[in-house]
């Protein structure tokens, strides 16, 4: 940490911060003066040019060898969340790519869209950076309060309406939760720096601290979707217009995982004999309600969710170790599972048109026959999320389970391949849906080349970061150094 | 001498303001005796000297949150009368929970670590200390980015407000303040000359 910083330096280490504020207060202005029905194209195109030029503004100011703190602890700057906010940008960009055409043809894509889209990446990036309690939970709520908004966006639609107000009400619990418990732990160590929190609690931890980690990690499990917690996560992805679904379901995950890294990982490292159980119970909850549970499902989105639900459970399970290898694994595995979550329900979005939305599993029949690229893409996108080699989703669960086996907890290894062994049925139905069954007179997808290009490349990736997987495996080493 | 009366004084205004919250018939007068509840605690505040926060009370809970409620109270057509139906019936369950309380809040006073002698008595702020000043300090120079994200917070709950409600429907009828504003007496009035006639 640099002695004195002067102003501008403190400025400068938030950059990327700033500049997204600026662009979200332009694209809004630009929405209103120029934009709207006449040129209803120009704000989302405004937005992924900010994304781009935020994408350089984070790699120029953000990426550091070491820990830098600013505005007086507020803010650290550091490798892990230089590769957060990352990622955070290139999945934000890609759905956004992905969801405009969705938006612009059924007519629900205003320019306050895109703008909610932006203030949900800020508060991505403030979590990622969040040095404070405080700053972690403004972090937590600003990126929550875009999202019900977004899930509510299409007014036309009851089911979207339901979602919307069922996030809003179970997000509010949960961060209730977060702001309780964060109290505790305030009230017993008096201080609410996360470096310094550390620090304090060396000493034996009270049964304050201890309740103070269970709300704590109630909260993560809400933001998460983990079961106990997840009753949220299947109206959300099913009620919600496809192009939030995969917003939902993609970029928040960085956020959430500088959530529980930050907090449990950093700030009450000291207390991980107590939340590593806890978190191993809810890991393996979700591991079997949302793998048994996705098997019943006939809608595609309802599906996915439960899926979501299955990898967060994995996604824990590094957490389970308390070991710096265990969270390389878990932050590999989630920037793995985003990828392909943000592949699949592009799919969705490509396969369906206007009145044709494409998310029931009969939909899929005979794809193949319909339109190869896309059943293939999702062929390779089902085999990767299954854990299937050489795409990268087997690389993925096998650095959990070797993080696992390390710390010695070999029944959570047998649970957490059982689990993916059941979860594979589903995923490898589809396959089977659009490649052997009979084709119903479906209309196809009305996507452009372009948009098919990037979720080749989307699908393609699955398979490029499985047959070389040391250079992601390299980003998370470096980032968790 | 003086503090301690006023002290007293407020504190059994503040008591059977209360009282009166829960006990009048009439919700608009339950609202209003919250209001004064609200005003006597930030009277006691400022005895000890923490004129911000007495400000912010009056300010926030007084002029913001008591009026919305009492635009709820007088908008809706709430049936007192129907709400209490249940009352003797859960009449227990109230003061059960009621009993509870009392508990938690004796043993909090009992503890070594909260009672009323747990800590030293704060030494009275010496002359030209302003409360407002210190806050504003911190405000503005540690917790600034804090401070920002909350604004931006604020932006993000407007720019949702108004993405989820306002709406663009045909046949809307919508005033145009500028043609208002623009209109002349020729637009509006015809003077139209007849000639009397008759009655008949």
């Amino acid at each position: 940490m640099p002695d004195t910083p002067t102003f501008w330096s403190t400025i400068a280490a938030a950059a990327p911060e700033a500049w997204l504020v600026a662009a979200m207060c332009a694209v809004l202005m630009i929405e209103v003066f120029a934009g709207g029905t006449k040129r209803p194209r120009l704000t989302g195109t405004m937005t992924l040019l900010a994304l781009a030029f935020g994408a350089w503004l984070t790699l120029e100011y953000g990426s550091v060898s070491v820990r830098i703190e600013a505005f007086h602890g507020l803010y650290v700057a550091d490798p892990l969340a230089l590769v957060l906010k990352l990622g955070g940008l290139l999945f934000t960009a890609v759905s956004l790519l992905y969801s405009r055409p969705y938006l612009d043809r059924r007519g629900i894509g205003g320019g306050e869209y895109y703008v909610l889209a932006l203030t949900a990446l800020l508060g991505i990036h403030v979590l990622a950076s969040a040095g404070n309690l405080l700053s972690l939970y403004i972090g937590v709520e600003l990126l929550g309060l875009s999202l019900y908004a977004m899930v509510a966006f299409d007014r036309e639609s009851g089911v979207a309406a339901e979602a919307a107000m069922k996030y809003f009400v179970l997000g509010s619990i949960a961060s209730g939760m977060l702001l309780y418990g964060i109290s505790l732990v305030y009230g017993l160590t008096g201080t609410l720096a996360l470096g310094e929190l550390a620090q304090h609690l060396a000493a034996e931890p009270g049964l304050g601290l201890i309740v103070g980690a269970g709300f704590i990690v109630a909260a993560i499990a809400f933001k998460f979707g983990a079961v106990p917690f997840h009753m949220w996560v299947p109206d959300v992805y099913h009620g919600a217009p496809t192009p939030v679904t995969l917003f939902v379901s993609t970029a928040p995950k960085f956020a959430y995982f500088a959530l529980i890294y930050r907090l449990l990982a950093q700030g009450l490292d000291g207390l991980s004999p107590t939340w590593t159980q806890m978190i191993a119970a809810v890991a393996v909850l979700s591991l079997f309600v949302g793998n048994v549970y996705a098997i019943a499902q006939t809608n595609l989105k309802r599906m996915l969710a439960y899926s979501a639900i299955a990898n967060v459970g994995f996604i824990l399970l590094g957490f389970t170790t308390g070991t710096v290898a265990g969270y390389r694994a878990a932050l590999y595995y989630m920037i793995v599972y985003v990828l392909m979550a943000l592949g699949s329900f592009g799919v969705i979005l490509l396969a369906s048109r206007r009145g044709f939305e494409a998310d029931e599993l009969e939909d899929y029949k005979g794809l193949h026959a319909r339109d190869p690229l896309l059943a293939l893409s999702m062929m390779m996108l089902m085999f990767s999320t299954a854990g299937v080699p050489p795409f990268v989703g087997f690389w993925a669960k096998l650095a959990i389970f070797d993080a696992l086996w390390q710390v010695g907890s070999v029944w959570l290894v047998v649970i957490a391949a059982l689990a993916a062994i059941v979860g594979a049925f589903y995923y490898i139905r589809i396959v089977k849906l659009m490649y052997f069954d009979d084709a119903p007179a479906q209309p196809r997808g009305e996507a452009g080349v372009a948009l098919r290009f990037v979720l080749a490349l989307n699908a393609f990736a699955a398979l490029a970061l499985g047959l070389v997987p040391a250079a992601l495996i390299d980003v998370c080493i470096r980032a968790l150094g | 001498m003086f503090v301690m009366i006023l002290f007293y004084a407020f504190s059994a205004v503040l008591i059977a303001a209360a009282l009166a919250v829960i006990t009048t018939r009439n919700p608009v007068y339950s609202a209003l005796c919250l209001v004064l509840a609200f005003f006597t605690s930030a009277a006691i505040w400022l005895l000890i000297e923490v004129e911000f926060l007495a400000l912010v009370l009056v300010l926030v809970y007084v002029g913001a949150v008591m009026v919305l409620f009492l635009f709820v109270v007088m908008m809706l057509d709430v049936e007192v009368e129907q709400a209490r139906g249940g009352f003797t019936r859960y009449a227990w369950l109230g003061w059960l929970t009621a009993l509870v309380v009392i508990l938690e809040l004796v043993g909090v006073y009992a503890s070594h670590r909260f009672g009323a002698d747990a800590g030293a008595v704060p030494a009275p702020t010496p002359e030209g200390y302003s409360n407002t000043h210190e806050l504003g300090t911190l405000l503005y120079t540690d917790y600034v980015y804090a401070f920002e994200l909350a604004a931006v917070l604020l932006l993000v709950a407007i720019v949702a407000a108004i993405a989820l409600t306002m709406r663009k429907r045909a046949g809307l009828k919508v005033q145009d303040i500028a043609k208002q504003v623009a209109v002349r007496r020729e637009d509006r009035v015809r003077l139209v000359k007849m000639d009397a006639e008759k009655r008949g």
